[in-house]
């Protein structure tokens, strides 16, 4: 693996503008580019971005994510999405056919939805859907939140990491982009997925991971 | 400022202070990130007698909803002293002076956080005073910035302060507790350590104008100086997330 | 991590490991968090102390006043106690004056201490009907992860066995150690879950516990305290069997206080 990547903290230079281009997380300002976040320093192209280690959940049309039922109106569900915003998920955008103020009879006050961001406008209003295939009311299993920026690890490149998981415990897993996953199967699998997802995010920027998740993954308990 | 010094309080002797220190020497400092467990971000902050915790939740929805600006999120920075931090017990709840702070360093962390990112949320900062010791809101702000960066909160500059002030007629660098309270004047300023902005400007006292030059001066080295602890505290806290076993 | 309304699948799970016999920490259904107790951190106050247990952490206060005593008890000292439930602790505490949660952890804290009578108030009397020493326990709750009052109660604890009465501030004398007796009231809190009794609940658990009890003892295996909390309902044997092992647990707890403020 490549060298020991570099942390970035708000103001710090992290490039020189006549050589590359300010990506996510900088700006640039007298010919340097400066870092916003607190995170790594990475290079795509002759771009600089910053991987942040820490924040909240930005949501970008396309993310698949875990919600959560907050409020219920006669025409729209408000949905917590472990972002700075509620979400709004109308009538239109469900699978089912919802007749005027039903909509509790399909989705509940805390009940768990897996859905697709369709849009976020300038003022951040999110709206979302679950007309796709594979989007649905979430049964049985649990919940657990992580922050959303380690989300890429606990999946790994191509889902292995996630496959790994998946493997050892014999659990179904859906890793939402707003740091929310589900995990089920029998209990002792959930567990045993769940210690390894939140060593992954304590450890998400480390070398060896893999390595030391699939030994917990394989140990007896 | 103005208390009446009782005669056994010798505030300079051979060129230094009551404390032993030199006219621009600052306090003992030490910065921690990432002291807690709920909060989205966090720092510790000790400052000669002081101790201060600071706290960040957000962003998230700013409410009630008619406080929300839709153009940029609202920082609402909210300084408070616990009772048992100074000497005198302090009844719990604002008083107008923890109002005025909270102010002051509300409008210093906003210029510096990129607020457009975040339309109609919010952004709390708590500072907690645990024990007090002159120079709280200069300390408070300094934690709030280490605690911004740790939530992960975008900002083009981490957010420093540090007080310069007189006594007995000399400019010094970090007034303590006999110098706030016998001195002849106490300056706190913040800046964004980049560019030397000044982000938050208060004082209290009688200074010449050219008094003032060599104090502002003064605070921003100390400044400069408090900005590479924060600093250090973050990338401390954060190579430790990337070495294991 | 903020705070979000928790889904109904994690309370399904909590319950189905509870019917297995398993928390979702892995603790046994009586086992504590590991109990860290630290004294002497606040220069300014006579005494204080922090507690954590597990993630949660309190940190009290305790300052001293002179002033009038109450008009029924002439000749004793004063006992106050508050609590400050701070928006740095929680993503869900607001600013604002103390809500119902602060004033209720106050006074079981407070009612503990006192029926307990461990702070000997007779010996803080300066003058009889007009100058008596005023104790204020403050506790400053800084992370929230459940079981506020076990840990506020020890944080008060190790702070009054450590403070110091500030006589010569006051120009009435020399400093004394605060007058205590040897027998401080442990309390621990058990909640509800799903027909089964768990001991130190953690915020996850507390979030969806239907009943809360918090019982004092005192080293005598006799009940000091009680604080029922929350609107779900025991039986009559969960309570006896409670107190039970309330009585055990304190035991231990005390122990830990003991060990915390040894040579202080």
């Amino acid at each position: 693996m490549d060298e020991q990547p570099k942390i970035a903290i708000p103001s710090m230079i992290v490039g020189d503008a006549k050589r590359f281009r300010p990506g996510r997380g900088t700006f640039e300002k007298n010919g340097k580019i400066y870092s916003t976040r607190l995170g790594l320093i990475s290079r795509q192209a002759n771009f600089i971005n910053i991987i942040p280690l820490s924040g909240v959940y930005d949501p970008i049309p396309g993310d698949t994510i875990i919600g959560v039922i907050t409020e219920i109106s006669p025409t729209n569900w408000l949905v917590d999405i472990n972002a700075p915003y509620p979400a709004i998920l109308h009538v239109n955008e469900v699978p089912w056919h919802v007749e005027l103020g039903e909509t509790s009879k399909y989705l509940k006050y805390a009940d768990a939805i897996l859905a697709k961001i369709l849009l976020v406008d300038e003022t951040k209003k999110i709206l979302l859907t679950m007309k796709e295939r594979g989007l649905h009311k979430l049964n049985g299993g649990q919940i657990i939140e992580i922050q959303p920026l380690k989300v890429p690890r606990v999946i790994g490149k191509k889902g292995t990491m996630i496959s790994l998981i998946k493997k050892y415990t014999g659990c179904r897993i859906i890793v939402g982009q707003n740091g929310r996953i589900w995990i089920d199967g029998r209990t002792e699998g959930v567990e045993k997925a769940t210690r390894a997802i939140r060593k992954i995010e304590a450890e998400a920027h480390t070398k060896g991971l893999t390595v030391r998740i699939e030994k917990l993954l394989k140990s007896r308990s | 400022m103005g208390m009446k010094k009782p005669e056994d309080v010798v505030l300079f002797k051979d060129n230094k202070r009551i404390d032993g220190r030199k006219p621009d020497e600052i306090r003992p400092i030490k910065i921690e990130a990432g002291v807690l467990y709920r909060a989205d971000g966090s720092a510790y902050v000790e400052w000669g007698g002081n101790k201060i915790l600071a706290a960040v939740y957000g962003p998230r929805e700013a409410l009630p909803k008619h406080i929300q600006d839709p153009r940029k999120a609202i920082v609402n920075a909210r300084y408070n002293m616990a009772a048992f931090s100074v000497e005198d017990r302090k009844r719990p709840g604002p008083d107008r002076r923890s109002i005025e702070i909270s102010k002051v360093i509300s409008e210093a962390l906003e210029r510096v956080i990129l607020t457009e990112q975040f339309p109609r949320a919010a952004i709390d900062v708590n500072i907690e005073v645990l024990d007090a010791d002159a120079g709280t809101r200069c300390a408070g702000l300094t934690a709030a910035g280490v605690a911004l960066a740790d939530a992960g909160i975008p900002m083009r500059d981490i957010p420093v302060a540090c007080a310069a002030g007189k006594v007995e007629g000399k400019v010094i660098l970090d007034l303590c507790k006999e110098e706030d309270n016998y001195g002849e004047a106490d300056m706190p300023v913040a800046i964004a350590p980049l560019t030397d902005e000044i982000l938050l400007l208060q004082m209290d006292g009688h200074l010449t104008y050219d008094e003032f030059e060599k104090a502002l001066d003064l605070a921003i080295k100390g400044c400069h100086i408090v900005s590479d602890m924060q600093k250090k505290a973050l990338l401390k806290k954060y190579e430790e997330v990337l070495e294991v076993e | 991590m903020s705070s979000s309304v928790v889904p109904s699948i994690r309370k399904d799970f909590i319950y189905k490991l509870i019917s297995e016999g398993k928390r979702i920490d892995g603790r046994a259904f009586d086992e504590y968090r590991p109990i860290k107790i630290e004294t002497g951190l606040i220069r300014k106050a006579e005494g204080s102390a922090r507690v954590k247990i597990g993630n949660t952490q309190v940190l009290v206060g305790i300052k001293m006043d002179v002033g009038e005593p109450y008009p029924d008890s002439p000749d004793m000292g004063v006992l106050t106690t508050s609590a400050e439930l701070i928006p740095l602790a929680s993503p869900d505490f607001e600013a604002g004056p103390p809500g119902k949660e602060a004033i209720e952890l106050a006074r079981v804290v407070d009612r503990g201490i006192r029926e307990s009578e461990i702070i000997h108030l007779d010996k803080l009397c300066i003058e009889p009907n007009e100058k008596v020493w005023i104790v204020f326990i403050d506790i400053h709750v800084l992370d929230q992860d459940g079981n506020l009052f076990d840990a506020s109660l020890l944080a008060s604890l190790a702070a009054l066995y450590t403070s110091t009465v500030p006589a010569e501030r006051f120009e009435l004398g020399e400093n004394f150690k605060l007058p205590l007796s040897q027998d401080p009231p442990i309390s621990c809190t058990s909640i509800k879950l799903n027909n089964a009794i768990v001991i130190d609940p953690v915020l996850d658990e507390e979030e969806i516990a239907e009943a809360r009890l918090t019982v004092a003892t005192d080293k005598n295996g006799d009940i000091r305290a009680m604080q029922k909390g929350l609107s779900g309902s025991f039986t009559i044997e969960e309570v006896k069997n409670i107190i039970k092992a309330s009585i055990i647990n304190g035991k231990k707890l005390r122990e830990v206080l003991y060990k915390s403020i040894r040579g202080k």
